[in-house]
């Protein structure tokens, strides 16, 4: 047992991102993904880990809204269609650097993401969840309507007579080939990872808490709950926009890739995942993209027995109350990463004492 | 100094407020009244979750009621809970820390300033703890540090010994007692302790039915038969 001197107890936070522990876990984990991945797995599971880690930026979004924030939003998978659009768009504008590209659908997804917030203003629980819900339909709508960008004239700039119906944007020159720019969406990906820690440890995450415990706990500790309500909804958003452009770069959309019913089981493994710790978006990611696939290549079973159990989780929210459930299910996405941490934990009581 | 001038409060049918007329001019300032009397409501009023019917509330000669709510922080409103509210989630440090960086306070001085407000109230131990795990009269005492850190210029404080074992209340009379001087705020106290209101209150004023039916020195108001029966009628915890 360490015993906390007085000056250590000046430094106190348990929202504290930095502890050695966690900079050595989150490095090792980033290093693995990067070097020892790509040396272990064939081309088709580098394929299914590039999405991984693409929509573990969607499920780190959503994260953030619910986890941080206690705001459900079913609006996650059409922002990052619109992360991928604003990409094509802009690069069918002007040719810029790819991180400069990814930067700016990011930003203006995050401008999206404020809009779709608006309700949250006026809405919480499951009618502001509803309200999302329909923002998803109408953005989804419209993008069966205009289609991706592919170099066509005026605003959509979408080409009918050009139109293969896949739509991929062109890679950096410094990383063409799959598992450099699977490595190149890793680094990505760990860049909002840290930029999430860094506003769940500062200022906006101590006043998302407040607004998670309740609104006069929050308007009375002088929070701008307007401000920081919109605050999250953008960063969810940007994060998700930034995905968006990795998703186009990497395997290409199409129209019909980006259903409604996808935000509900974004929200099903965000949950299960666990929302209350950033590991728990990776979690999510690995639920989203890998499991279904160990589900259908490795155990032989129907991919629809994955969306049922999902779709029962789904249901169970939003049937009870939804702060209960997202409670349970955290404790689940908690039990399931206790099982990882625990020879861990061992290990660094082990070297404590 | 603060002004409350004709303020009424109108909840549909029910009116928990009604005509109040009070001038508050001490530092430490009771405020007493049965169950209902309309004690938290006038709370709620001044830190705008609840917008009168009627009447004005000027404190050291702004008025209170035309500002946001949540800019009445930045100005110096403070405020506990009959039901604390402290952030389960977050450490001592940093439930404290929240309201000073959102008082438009220097970040140069934020750290000190929280530090010393958590050591005032006597969590300087416990100050890397989260709220959560912290007992009942330590989350009261953290809610006291919320109020009193930074510049606040109006501290409410409801019922913050409620609940609380009686040397517990004893120790957060002391604190409160000190807030005047120590931070320069008015302190405006509700309690149904009177053994609190009277050790650390210089003022009280009664609040009946959303009415002042008695102010003025501490002794004075509570030795009131008036005021003892409007107690007495469905509270009998002032005997004690
Ligand atoms: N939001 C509300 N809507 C309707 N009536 C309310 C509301 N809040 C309070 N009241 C009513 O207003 C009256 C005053 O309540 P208030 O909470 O201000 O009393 P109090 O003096 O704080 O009492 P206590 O000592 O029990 O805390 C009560 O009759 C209460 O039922
Ligand atoms: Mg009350």
């Amino acid at each position: 047992m360490t015993h906390a001197n007085p000056t250590d107890n000046r430094l106190p936070s348990i929202l504290t991102a930095a502890t050695p522990r966690r900079v050595i876990t989150f490095v090792a984990f980033v290093l693995i993904a990067l070097l020892l991945l790509p040396i272990v797995l064939s081309a088709f599971w580098m394929k299914i880990m590039f999405e991984m880690a693409a929509y573990s930026l969607v499920t780190l979004g959503l994260g953030l809204l619910v986890g941080r924030t206690g705001i459900y939003s079913l609006c996650q998978v059409p922002m990052m269609a619109a992360g991928a659009w604003i990409a094509l768009r802009v690069h069918y504008l002007v040719d810029l650097p790819f991180p400069l590209l990814l930067l700016i659908s990011g930003l203006l997804t995050g401008l999206l993401g404020i809009v779709i917030g608006l309700p949250a203003m006026r809405l919480s629980g499951l009618y502001l969840a509803l309200v999302t819900l329909m923002a998803a339909g109408a953005i989804t709508l419209l993008l069966t309507v205009v289609k991706f960008p592919n170099g066509g004239d005026g605003f959509w700039g979408f080409d009918k007579l050009n139109s293969s119906g896949q739509n991929i944007l062109p890679r950096p020159s410094s990383a063409t080939s799959d598992i450099a720019f699977y490595r190149y969406t890793v680094v990505v990906a760990a860049i909002g990872f840290l930029v999430a820690a860094i506003h769940i440890t500062g200022k906006p995450g101590r006043a998302w808490a407040s607004i998670r415990q309740s609104e006069v706990t929050a308007v009375s500790a002088g929070v701008n709950t307007t401000l920081y309500k919109l605050w999250a909804f953008a960063l969810s958003a940007a994060v998700t926009g930034v995905a968006g452009g990795l998703i186009v770069a990497g395997t290409g959309v199409t129209t019909n890739q980006f259903p409604v019913e996808q935000s509900i089981t974004l929200l099903a493994v965000v949950l299960l995942g666990g929302v209350y710790n950033l590991w728990g978006a990776v979690l999510a990611a690995f639920f989203l993209r890998v499991f279904p696939q160990i589900l259908d290549k490795k155990l032989g079973l129907p991919v629809e027995v994955l969306t049922m159990l999902f779709g029962v989780g789904v249901i169970s929210t939003l049937a009870m109350q939804p702060k209960g459930v997202v409670e349970d299910l955290t404790n689940l996405g908690r039990f399931v990463g206790s099982k990882f941490a625990r020879s861990e934990r061992a290990e660094h009581e082990g070297v404590a004492t | 100094m603060i002004v409350i001038d004709s303020l009424t409060v109108r909840f549909g049918g029910v009116t928990p407020i009604n005509d109040m007329n009070l001038t508050m001019t001490a530092g430490s300032n009771g405020l007493i009244g049965p169950n209902g009397a309309g004690k938290t409501t006038f709370f709620n009023v001044l830190s705008g979750f609840v917008r009168p019917a009627e009447g004005t509330v000027t404190v050291f000669g702004d008025e209170l009621l035309p500002m946001a709510d949540f800019k009445r922080v930045r100005w110096g409103v403070r405020r506990t809970f009959q039901t604390e509210q402290a952030i389960a989630d977050l450490t001592v440090y940093e439930n404290v820390l929240l309201i000073e960086e959102h008082s438009g306070r220097k970040s140069s001085t934020r750290r000190a300033d929280v530090i010393e407000a958590v050591e005032f109230v006597g969590l300087g131990n416990q100050i890397g703890r989260a709220v959560g795990t912290l007992g009942a009269a330590e989350r009261r005492l953290v809610e006291v540090a919320r109020a009193i850190v930074g510049h606040p210029r109006l501290v409410l404080l409801d019922e913050p010994a409620a609940g609380l074992p009686e040397d517990e209340t004893e120790k957060l009379g002391e604190i409160i007692k000190q807030i005047p001087d120590r931070t320069g705020a008015m302190v405006v106290l509700v309690d149904h302790d009177m053994e609190l209101v009277s050790a650390t209150c210089d003022e009280v004023a009664v609040l009946d039915f959303g009415s002042v039916i008695a102010s003025g020195k501490t002794q004075a108001v509570l030795a009131d038969p008036l005021v003892m029966r409007a107690y007495l009628g469905d509270d009998e915890r002032v005997q004690a």
